[in-house]
């Protein structure tokens, strides 16, 4: 994916380095001249062993670092040092490991730190376009002249438009840090400096749960809540939902090490619903369910006309604790039999009844299975039902996450010990104040999934149609971004090849700033680029893990010296804050340890079992497990739904959401976009019984790939070998296109086209294809991506409610390349 | 003499390749050097029913290193009495300052650890870290497991808490050299010489 200009450009700063670091004792000069593209270290070779054999070797220090990007975990690195490079990479080797009390270990991408760090990719000074925007051509200029553009821009465009034209863009390159933060972007210290200077555009909603979060929060109010994946160990039945910890959240600190100690202690059956036969499962299910994508709605139907036709459901929790099952708590301006009975049973608007036969046709599941499914789930209590994101990355997700919780409430497991809500599984968190990054003084918020809208169209973007917040419609479009470790601007946003049309147009978007550590695709696209450090490179507090019953805070010190020109983002910020007249307000007279120092001491005033600051720099992972043992969602309301009512507005869990069917009324929508106040399977537009499937017969749906956290270490050239990019299809539907394992495949649609090799297997299902995002996107000359990066592929139409990223609705074909 | 082995846990490993990676890392390894492959296996069928599927399919993972062998193959044929195996631990090892690179025992090798470096210009492959194991370490590969699924200690002491299995698909035969290892097998596991299934990432060992 790298672009010839940037690359000899880092093929001069390789000669210059080498030379000055005097490592050619390792290897000839042909083979260093080669690092770029086959060794992924120019800096240093000699390894950790082969070091310990040389007496001369300078003393080794070991100094804790972490590692911040978004998987969901988050993982102490012990970063050994020698002569001021990284050598290798271990994780958390203390106490004695044991469950409860055990290690973080980091997974294969934070034991591939160091190649990050010192990788080819890296920005090394400011760099300003010189090219077309996205061509990838840069010149380097001066850390003063790049601030002083970006600060002239910045002033120029909201003297002209309005602090509405500037935006943050979404980013999750560093979420794990304190002061580096990055997401949520109102959290970072562009926000605050921002904030500073009249505010920001928000954006509300993420590319990871849009359209959970927007559904649930009419279930159950707000965030849904789960409880602990470690509360695995009380129940009798796991029901997964795709929910592929073990491909997404693989941190031996996180969700898939508590699944696995959990699950062997309450030796509880696990049903894997999904369309791949994923790591997860693996020979560790005890049943395994594929389905077809975006139908889990369906399923859902299906198992509750079994429930409800054997009395299997929990009649006494639905009466008392829900609104809207059947006529009995329906509210009163609702339709008669607009209940969810009547749905089920065919007494409702359509009349037709969701029977097993009917879900199997949908789903691709067998009849019997589902009856025997519904039986099992009705019959075996508690049980656990989750949740994965996947389900809800759909056209229809805000529904479909509704109908796996409907699973739970209609089966009465929430609020109880070894049940769940049906939402992703919880856990517990060290409660641990942020940098303050003051108010933005301007309400108006668009979806994240919106901004290429609201640089192309933004004025004619309205509440009731585009999902616009704080005002009736956008006034102003989008002038000016913020892209703060950031690959959404490209590799990460749906449909690449609008984005880049639309970034393209100079005239829309005026000016675009990307801090990075890395020449990525986004950064491409940059008129300013600023080089950040890494986490190895700086000192931060990283934390935010989904750790079940024992989460931690770890001390990310500063490893080595900052690298070339590289500056950390709080030094930025606190530099344009100067030119923007606002540099004391900023920094508030602190450095970036004055800061770590600062908030360590007010939250050990809060919280005085924290341990100070040199005792923390110590210990390096401070872990502590939850004081009131496993984390039980909703179990206040279950105890006493009148003194501790959800913050629906009914204060019950909303079955039907009179406030959805309000929306449903007077929104917009599109032509087969669904709103509906019940949690109904809807059909979608490029869904399984679309007629584009005459042209596109393929599903194809994204997945985590293991060697990547979404696009983050995707241009590490160890890890790109170890998990290799390749898109799943199944031997029926390979054969029939004469395609074997292996062979080069081009993906397409209307939309693009890519090249990658294809893995014929067993694990998925006939008729869906797979291709895990993430991969950085690399055209030819054609335009067609030669790199396997599924957003050439996929829609910027948003989901209907969410206006969310239907990333795993999409139809293909797929050829011999 | 000890001899040291390695305990893999296929009942839990998910195939994230930590083990394959912090080795890679500390042995600072190159793109192609692999001391530690993890072997995806997997076969099986669908069949057809109407609008639905029924799958009768399955897949697991194997994570194997040197297997450090009793008869360890790459030994006897290597010319230069580079590879040699350890009277103090067992751990078959090449010495780099002796072998001349000529691939012999990479041929012999029934699973694949010795590998030619051609930057080193000699044979490369896991040495249990012997080194570490000396301190009282076990292998990075080992501490690195986020699932915990693998383990090293004297082959008594993991027969005696592991068992004696040491071969599945798609693994050759435990008779040929006498791997010292033992294997906790995945409940898909498939017997040494399965035609079921097959090696499903050739191209990641």
């Amino acid at each position: 994916m790298e672009n010839e200009s940037s690359n000899s450009l880092f093929h001069k700063a390789f000669n210059l380095d080498i030379s000055r670091r005097d490592v050619l004792k390792t290897g000839s000069a042909g083979t260093l001249a080669l690092a770029a593209g086959s060794i992924p270290l120019p800096f240093v070779s000699t390894g950790a062993s082969a070091q310990t054999a040389s007496a001369t070797a300078a003393e080794e220090r070991v100094v804790w670092s972490a590692c911040t990007v978004n998987c969901g975990s988050r993982c102490p690195l012990r970063m050994h040092v020698r002569d001021g490079e990284i050598t290798w990479v271990e994780t958390d080797n203390t106490g004695l490991d044991e469950y409860g009390n055990h290690q973080v270990r980091a997974c294969l991408r934070g034991r591939s730190m160091r190649r990050r760090v010192y990788n080819p990719d890296r920005l090394k000074y400011p760099m300003k376009r010189v090219g077309a925007r996205g061509e990838g051509k840069f010149a380097r200029i001066s850390w003063d002249e790049a601030y002083q553009l970006l600060a002239d821009n910045l002033k120029r465009i909201i003297a002209e438009y309005g602090n509405e034209a500037v935006y943050l863009n979404y980013g999750t390159g560093t979420l794990g840090g304190t002061v580096t933060k990055s997401w949520p972007p109102a959290s970072s210290l562009v926000a605050r400096l921002m904030n500073l200077c009249g505010g920001y555009l928000n954006h509300y909603g993420d590319y990871s749960t849009a359209q959970i979060a927007a559904g649930l929060n009419y279930t159950y109010g707000g965030w849904a809540a789960g409880n602990s994946v470690s509360d695995i160990a009380n129940t009798r039945l796991l029901v997964m939902f795709g929910n592929n910890p073990a491909e997404t959240r693989m941190s031996g600190g996180g969700i898939v090490y508590h699944l696995e100690e959990a699950r062997q202690r309450s030796d509880a059956r696990m049903i894997v619903i999904d369309p791949r036969y994923s790591d997860t499962a693996g020979g560790r299910e005890d049943e395994w369910v594929p389905i077809r994508p975006g139908t889990d709605a369906a399923l859902v139907a299906g198992l509750a006309h079994v429930l409800i036709s054997e009395n299997l459901v929990d009649q006494p929790f639905l009466d008392r604790y829900c609104v809207g099952y059947d006529e009995r708590t329906l509210p009163e301006g609702a339709p008669a039999n607009g209940h969810y009975k009547a749905y089920i049973l065919g007494d409702g608007p359509d009349g037709i009844a969701k029977t097993p036969a009917w879900a199997s046709r949908i789903t691709g599941i067998p009849s019997r299975r589902i009856v025997q499914l519904a039986r099992e789930i009705g019959s075996t209590k508690p049980c656990y039902i989750v949740q994965g994101w996947g389900p809800q990355r759909h056209a229809n997700g805000e529904l479909i996450s509704r109908a796996i919780a409907m699973l739970a409430i209609l089966t009465g497991n929430v609020g109880i010990n070894g049940g769940n809500s049906g939402a992703r599984e919880g856990g517990y968190s060290i409660p641990f104040e942020r940098f303050p990054t003051l108010e933005n003084p301007v309400d108006t918020s668009i979806s994240m999934f919106t901004w290429t809208d609201a640089i192309a169209r933004g004025p004619e973007m309205t509440a009731t149609r585009d999902g616009v917040r704080g005002k009736d419609k956008l006034d102003v479009p989008i002038k000016f971004i913020w892209n703060y470790a950031s690959n959404c601007l490209v590799n990460q946003h749906s449909e690449i090849n609008r984005t880049h049309e639309i970034l393209s147009d100079e005239d829309l978007c005026e000016m675009i700033v990307v801090i990075d550590n890395h020449m990525t695709s986004s950064a491409r696209y940059a008129d300013l680029l600023l080089p950040d450090l890494t986490t190895s490179e700086q000192m931060d507090f990283a934390m935010d893990a989904n750790a079940g019953n024992m989460n931690y805070l770890i001390f990310a010190d500063q490893v080595i010296e900052p690298l070339f020109e590289c500056k950390s983002v709080y030094e930025m910020c606190s530099e344009i804050a100067a030119r923007m007249g606002v540099g004391e307000a900023f920094t508030e007279g602190r450095t970036q340890e004055e800061w770590l120092r600062h908030l360590l001491a007010q939250n050990r005033r809060r919280d005085p079992d924290l341990p100070d600051f040199e005792a923390f720099r110590e210990m390096g992972i401070y872990k502590r497990q939850n004081p009131n043992g496993f984390f039980v969602a909703y179990r206040d309301f279950r105890a006493d739904p009148e003194a501790n009512p959800l913050t629906t507005s009914s204060g019950k869990i909303e079955i039907y959401s009179e406030a959805l069917a309000k929306i449903a009324a007077e929104w917009e929508l599109e032509e087969s976009d669904v709103i509906d106040p019940l949690p109904i399977h809807a059909s979608t537009f490029e869904g399984w019984d679309s007629p584009d499937r005459a042209r596109y017969p393929l599903q194809l749906i994204g997945f985590h790939c293991k060697s990547r956290t979404h696009s983050t270490y995707g241009n590490v050239a160890l890890l790109k070998a170890a998990v290799r990019q390749e898109m799943w299809i199944n031997p029926i539907d390979a054969q029939s296109r004469g395609i074997v394992n292996g062979d080069s495949v081009e993906i397409f649609n209307d939309r693009g086209r890519v090249h990658i090799a294809a893995k014929v297997t067993p694990r998925i299902l006939p008729g869906v294809v797979a291709l895990s995002e993430g991969a950085w996107y690399a055209p030819n000359r054609h335009g067609t991506d030669q790199a396997g990066s599924i957003n050439v592929l996929t829609t910027q139409r948003p989901s209907p409610l969410a206006k969310g990223n239907p990333s795993h609705t999409n139809l293909v074909e797929v050829n011999k390349a | 003499m000890t001899q040291y082995g390695f305990y893999i846990d296929s009942s839990k490993c998910t195939g994230c390749k930590t083990c394959q990676l912090s080795c890679k890392d500390y042995k600072d390894l190159d793109v192609d050097i692999n001391y530690r492959r993890i072997y995806e296996y997997a076969g099986g069928s669908w069949q057809a029913d109407g609008d639905t599927w029924q799958p009768s399919i399955f897949s697991y993972y194997l994570s194997i290193a040197c297997n450090h062998c009793a008869a360890p193959a790459c030994v006897p044929v290597c010319p230069s009495g580079a590879m040699h195996k350890r009277s103090e631990d067992g751990l078959v090892v090449v010495d780099t300052d002796t072998c001349i690179g000529c691939k012999s025992c990479a041929m012999a090798c029934p699973y694949g650890a010795p590998q030619y470096s051609a930057r080193k210009g000699h044979m490369t492959k896991c040495d249990g870290c012997y080194e570490r194991v000396a301190e009282g370490l076990k292998p990075v590969c080992v501490e690195s497991c986020p699932l915990r699924a693998l383990d090293f200690a004297p082959m008594e002491e993991l027969h005696e808490r592991y068992g004696n299995l040491a071969e599945v698909a798609p693994l050759p035969s435990a008779s040929l050299t006498g791997p010292s290892i033992v294997i906790k097998p995945n409940r898909n596991a498939r017997p040494v010489g399965d035609t079921t299934g097959s090696l499903a990432n050739p191209k990641e060992v």
